[in-house]
């Protein structure tokens, strides 16, 4: 005997919001998410751990002992401490981003398993923020990894820095929802490069490695719109702790991210789901 | 209210500009056993993804349990299993594994899941592949973990779209016997299938549908009385000359169908037709007299044979 049911369970949100799309338990994804990842490769996720690892000692040191310090919003400090904040947010967004276009290209192409959750009491939105929880889940895991090497070399200046921790699981969460969106309008692998031929000048351009300021204004512009620069700018922010408004500025950013890439993931899902 | 728990009316699916249901009127009472037969792309797996709250129809009026899918999608499906044409495990998780995640995609309980695992696996024989993974498994087997998964959440409504589809006779029959038993238990079946000894078997109703709509509805029993004789008599003359006799056979029984290597004969007695047809001076090859089945009706019906 059930004690508790299948319907009652799924009576239990009648009349809440949103129970066309959502019923609560996108708490199930994760769990499948932590089956499948058992039995998974490892090496995914140490690979997303070691690139920042590895630029930071590359950069942060090689060429940190040229530089010498660095001038951040008044303030002179070591190289290795100016570029780590911006690693941990390029890891964060790196690891949302493999996890919500790949991952999620696969499973809702090439793999029926999204026909399956569907056919349950699950909602699109329950498939949707489980698979996103996840991407963050792992965002949690690098942002961590990182701190722990970062923080016994002294390169976090401030106890602010603690919160780059739940800085880069918010920045992770931005990236994943919209690329979750992205994906779903995608056809193809070749189209879902498209999203990786932006990602990697951004990496680059967005202020990771020197200012902004060297660009000519109406790059630096452009380059503060982008997402990974309001990210960077956040946990340096924090690490440095260097706490302005405009932090909230940037934390605002990713907030709307969040709601504009779950609304658009919601709604591919159904349309791809429920044709 | 009536006892229907699934009331269709005018419903109706189009992809683009192709019309894959068009405007059928159905019910399915409680506790009944339903069957939708068709040939190939007749639109019974898109009726069935409809009534299951997967795909969202064009138009007309549908309620499931007086609700409607649209609005009420994850609350209806809370009440229904379903078994899709095609299998959709997840191949990443082992076989126990996958019944236990779909019950919590229901909410179920670790505690309940637990027990009822063993239950299904036992039902599935799939005891000795708990651990396996999905990939390894053979057709027949996935399959089986396909319906078998569809009960885990004891639903009240089952939807098998062809369920027996790679299943070898003796699964087939233990399938058969479980779903009698669901029946009895008051479990209300839709079941599509290309089998009419499995529609006759399991099928208290059915709908006989072909390019989106449907031509014949009643208990297999009626459909037989209604469209085709008691008796069939199949001939052989080989397959050059069965055109040229068809021709000569016609007057002499009710109705006559041409297939590729035999001919139907209806007449409500097979043996004194077959007389007839000796005394004509005719000699078929072979001749086999049987009574009506479903396959006739769905030959009446939609112009072809569902097992070449
Ligand atoms: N997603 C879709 N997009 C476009 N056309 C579709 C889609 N799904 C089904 N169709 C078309 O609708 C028609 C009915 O398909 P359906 O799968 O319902 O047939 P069926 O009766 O289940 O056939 P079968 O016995 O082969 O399973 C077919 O012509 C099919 O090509
Ligand atoms: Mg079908």
């Amino acid at each position: 005997m059930i004690t508790s049911t299948a319907v009652a369970i799924a009576e239990a949100r009648r009349g809440k919001l949103g129970e066309r799309v959502y019923s609560g338990r996108s708490r199930a994804i994760f769990e499948r998410g932590y089956i499948a990842f058992k039995s998974a490769t490892w090496m995914v996720i140490v690979s997303g751990f070691v690139e920042p690892v590895l630029y930071l000692f590359a950069f942060g040191y090689g060429l940190g002992k040229l530089i010498g310090n660095i001038d951040s919003g008044g303030v002179s400090i070591p190289y290795a401490a100016y570029i780590a904040p911006a690693l941990l947010a390029t890891s964060a967004m790196n690891g949302a981003i493999y996890d919500s276009t790949m991952n999620i290209f696969f499973k809702l192409n090439h793999d029926r398993i999204y026909h399956g959750m569907l056919a349950t009491s699950l909602g699109p939105l329950d498939v949707a923020l489980g698979e996103i929880g996840l991407a963050l889940l792992r965002g949690f895991l690098y942002a961590l990894s990182f701190m722990a090497i970062v923080v016994p070399l002294g390169l976090i200046p401030s106890v602010w820095g603690i919160l780059a921790i739940p800085a880069a699981v918010l920045i992770a969460f931005g990236f994943a929802s919209v690329g979750m969106a992205l994906t779903t309008y995608m056809k193809s692998f070749q189209q879902l490069e498209i999203i990786n031929i932006f990602m990697l000048p951004m990496f680059l351009f967005s202020g990771s490695f020197y200012p902004l300021s060297v660009f000519p204004s109406w790059l630096q512009f452009i380059i503060k719109v982008l997402p990974l620069s309001q990210a960077i700018h956040l946990v340096r922010g924090l690490t440095l702790g260097q706490i302005n408004t405009a932090l909230l500025g940037h934390a605002m950013y990713f907030l709307i991210m969040i709601a504009i890439g779950l609304f658009f993931t919601t709604k591919r899902l159904n349309a791809l789901f429920m044709k | 209210m009536s006892t229907s728990l699934v009331t269709a009316r005018g419903l109706t699916k189009k992809f683009g500009d192709f019309v894959a249901v068009d405007a059928i009127d159905f019910d399915v009472a409680k506790g009944e056993s339903f069957g939708l037969l068709g040939p190939n792309g007749a639109g019974k797996s898109t009726t069935m993804r409809i009534v299951g709250a997967t795909s969202q129809r064009t138009s007309g009026d549908l309620t499931i349990l007086g609700m409607d899918p649209e609005k009420f999608g994850p609350q209806i499906r809370a009440h229904l299993g379903v078994v899709p044409q095609q299998d959709n495990l997840d191949m990443n998780l082992s076989v126990s594994e996958n019944l236990y995640i779909y019950g919590r995609y229901f909410g179920l309980s670790r505690k309940y899941l637990k027990t009822k695992i063993e239950e299904l696996l036992e039902f599935a024989q799939l005891e000795e592949k708990r651990d396996a993974k999905v990939e390894s498994l053979s057709g027949g087997m996935k399959r089986r973990l396909t319906i078998a998964r569809g009960l885990v959440s004891e639903p009240e409504i089952l939807m098998l779209d062809e369920p027996t589809t790679g299943l070898d006779p003796q699964a087939r029959h233990i399938l058969w016997d479980r779903l009698f038993r669901l029946k009895e238990q008051g479990v209300t079946l839709i079941i599509t299938t290309h089998f009419m000894d499995e529609a006759e078997q399991l099928c208290d109703r059915l709908i006989v549908m072909d390019k989106g709509k449907i031509m014949a509805e009643g208990s297999p029993a009626l459909l037989i009385k209604e469209y085709s004789t008691k008796e069939v008599l199949e001939i052989r003359f080989g397959s050059e000359r069965n055109s040229s006799m068809a021709n000569q056979l016609r007057e002499m029984c009710e109705r006559i169908e041409e297939l590729p290597d035999r001919i139907l004969l209806y007449h409500e007695d097979g043996e004194v037709l077959l007389e007839q047809i000796y005394s004509a001076g005719l000699h078929p090859k072979t001749s086999l007299v049987r009574r009506s089945s479903l396959e006739d009706v769905f030959l009446r019906l939609t112009g072809r044979t569902l097992v070449d």
